[in-house]
């Protein structure tokens, strides 16, 4: 894929916290690229350093090194506002991401007004009829609302300024099996009535094979693979340490468990 | 019903309300079930009511909750009719409990070997010496490497797998007949989580011990108990052979196991569960 088609290219990301002897190298020379409309799925463990990637990708950390290009612009570690008009973020836990003492309207409103964008009105109607909770809604203080509901107004609110990247962060691993499939539903919709590109972040399998086309499995700071969910529901994976992965998510086996292994 | 012999423990009709200001919230309704020395799963949603069905096992629901049974028979004792202080030589060590975070389940200013030991020394008359061997001995039995430097260390300088270890470590040490476990390796990676499994798999085929497996992953239950209990809203609405999961006949089992996205089994769109007001009152199975 040529750099100028590639909706999202990271090359060489390096972050290390800390400094000296205690610093944590979180991401080593990780290197990948998103078309535009695809959703590209990153799969690891806890500390593998998939939701840092995902963190810097969306101009949260800015101490990394290497290069992040998107829509065919290169990033500085400090992004500016129109970088957020196009890339939102979506978060695991919809009970700390919303403020609870703001109303679903102001939720939605803020991002509006700080890009200027006026018709606030009819845009926050809009919006939350997209995610399937209608006008009752837009009223109600966080409290009042399912974990569900509550990660449809995070959609929401993600969804009103019309970006054309959505970055998942596990965004539905905070909510029952019945609920996830819902959010799910809705995020497919999604991309598919307004060819966004998705970046999601889990650490559960399915919900990658779900939802992606491409996945890169990460551990130890590394992308130790890329491969197509093609590959992955064929279980036909190049590296030991995604084989071991997808032998773990397919349920309990006394005998797999006595040969997993350590990968550092 | 159980796999070997007499049930460790029967429930009978069990119910736990929470008095509210406009409303009595009943969590568990009338449940009954039977645990023999087997893995037996519950399963659930949030707010099902199975977190509760094992908290009131031990009697650790708090004031105003109110626990109600007709029988709740363990070994010849009836757990809903004896004194607190009857209860307290039942807790921990005949009836254990492992919790879901081991960060919050451990005493963070203590090392994780004194509370191994003092999980002993509270059920046993021993010298100190001897508890520390069998603590590390545990540690060695939970498959911890290199028990005799884990002993030393604090809760924050340990793993979230390890720490899980850390914890059936204490709760195995009095040697208990039946463990409650909830939701112990939801915290885990997978891999990890299928090691911990592991050691609870070994315990309960070598020592005869029975396993309550409090649980919302349906694939992971299916896969590693013997048995399955489904909870909805406070009522045991299927009960069946873990293997046979696939062949559930409630409509919630089904909706449920059909609303999970599965790597092997392509789909465009997951169904969505629609639930029916009819289950919440249709007689237990």
């Amino acid at each position: 894929m040529s750099a100028t088609s590639a909706m999202i290219m990271v090359e060489g990301l390096d972050v290390t916290f800390g400094h000296g002897p205690s610093a944590v190298h979180a991401v080593k020379n990780a290197s990948f690229t998103v078309a535009p409309g695809e959703a590209f799925g990153i799969v690891g463990e806890s500390g593998s350093g998939k939701s840092t990637v995902l963190r810097a990708l969306a101009g949260l950390n800015p101490a990394w090194t290497g290069s992040i290009v998107v829509a065919g612009e290169a990033q500085p570690p400090h992004r500016r506002r129109a970088f957020f008009k196009q890339v939102q973020m979506v978060f695991q836990d919809p009970y700390g991401s919303l403020h609870p003492r703001h109303t679903v309207d102001r939720i939605l409103s803020e991002p509006v007004a700080i890009h200027g964008l006026g018709q606030s009105d009819r845009r926050i109607e809009r919006a939350l009829l997209e995610v399937g909770l209608g006008p009752a809604f837009r009223f109600r203080y966080p409290h009042q609302l399912s974990g569900g509901q509550r990660q449809r107004v995070a959609i929401a609110r993600a969804l009103i300024l019309e970006p054309r990247i959505l970055l998942l962060d596990e965004p539905t691993s905070a909510l029952d099996v019945s609920v996830q499939a819902e959010v799910l539903n809705l995020l497919v919709r999604l991309r598919r009535e307004r060819a966004l590109t998705y970046v999601l972040v889990t650490h559960n399998l399915s919900v990658i094979a779900h939802m992606c086309g491409r996945l890169a499995v990460m551990n130890a700071g590394r992308i130790v693979e890329e491969m197509t969910v093609a590959q992955l529901r064929a279980a036909t994976p190049r590296e030991a340490y995604t084989r071991q992965l997808l032998r773990a998510s397919l349920g309990y086996d006394r005998r797999a468990a006595d040969q997993f292994e350590t990968y550092d | 019903m159980a796999a070997s012999g007499d049930p460790l423990l029967t429930v009978e009709d069990l119910w736990v309300r929470f008095p509210g200001r406009t409303r009595v919230v009943e969590a568990v309704r009338g449940i009954s079930f039977a645990v023999g020395r087997e893995k037996l799963g519950i399963v659930g949603e949030s707010g099902s009511g199975k977190s509760v069905t094992g908290r009131s096992i031990l009697r650790l629901i708090q004031p105003p909750g109110q626990v109600t049974a007709r029988r709740l028979m363990f070994d010849g004792i009836d757990l809903a009719r004896i004194d607190e202080a009857a209860m307290r030589d039942i807790r921990g060590r005949r009836i254990s409990m492992v919790l879901q975070d081991p960060k919050f389940s451990l005493n963070p200013v203590m090392t994780v070997g004194r509370q191994i030991a003092e999980a002993y020394l509270i059920h046993h008359k021993a010298e100190p010496a001897e508890a520390r061997r069998r603590a590390l001995d545990m540690l060695a039995a939970v498959r911890i490497r290199n028990p005799e430097r884990v002993f030393d260390l604090y809760p924050h300088e340990v793993s979230g797998g390890m720490g899980q270890r850390i914890m059936m470590a204490m709760m195995l040490i009095p040697d208990p007949d039946l463990m409650i476990a909830d939701e112990p390796t939801s915290a885990l990676d997978v891999t990890v989580q299928m090691q911990v499994l592991a050691i609870l798999d070994d315990l309960v085929s070598k020592r005869g011990m029975g396993l309550i497996f409090i649980s919302h992953d349906l694939n992971l239950v299916a896969s590693f108990c013997d048995r399955v209990l489904i909870m909805y809203a406070g009522r045991i609405v299927e009960v069946c052979q873990a293997a046979r999961l696939r062949e559930a006949r409630h409509p919630y089992t089904v909706g449920l196991l059909r609303s999970l996205p599965r790597i092997d089994e392509p789909v465009d769109e997951l169904q969505v569960l629609q639930r029916d007001p009819a289950w919440l009152d249709a007689p237990a199975p």
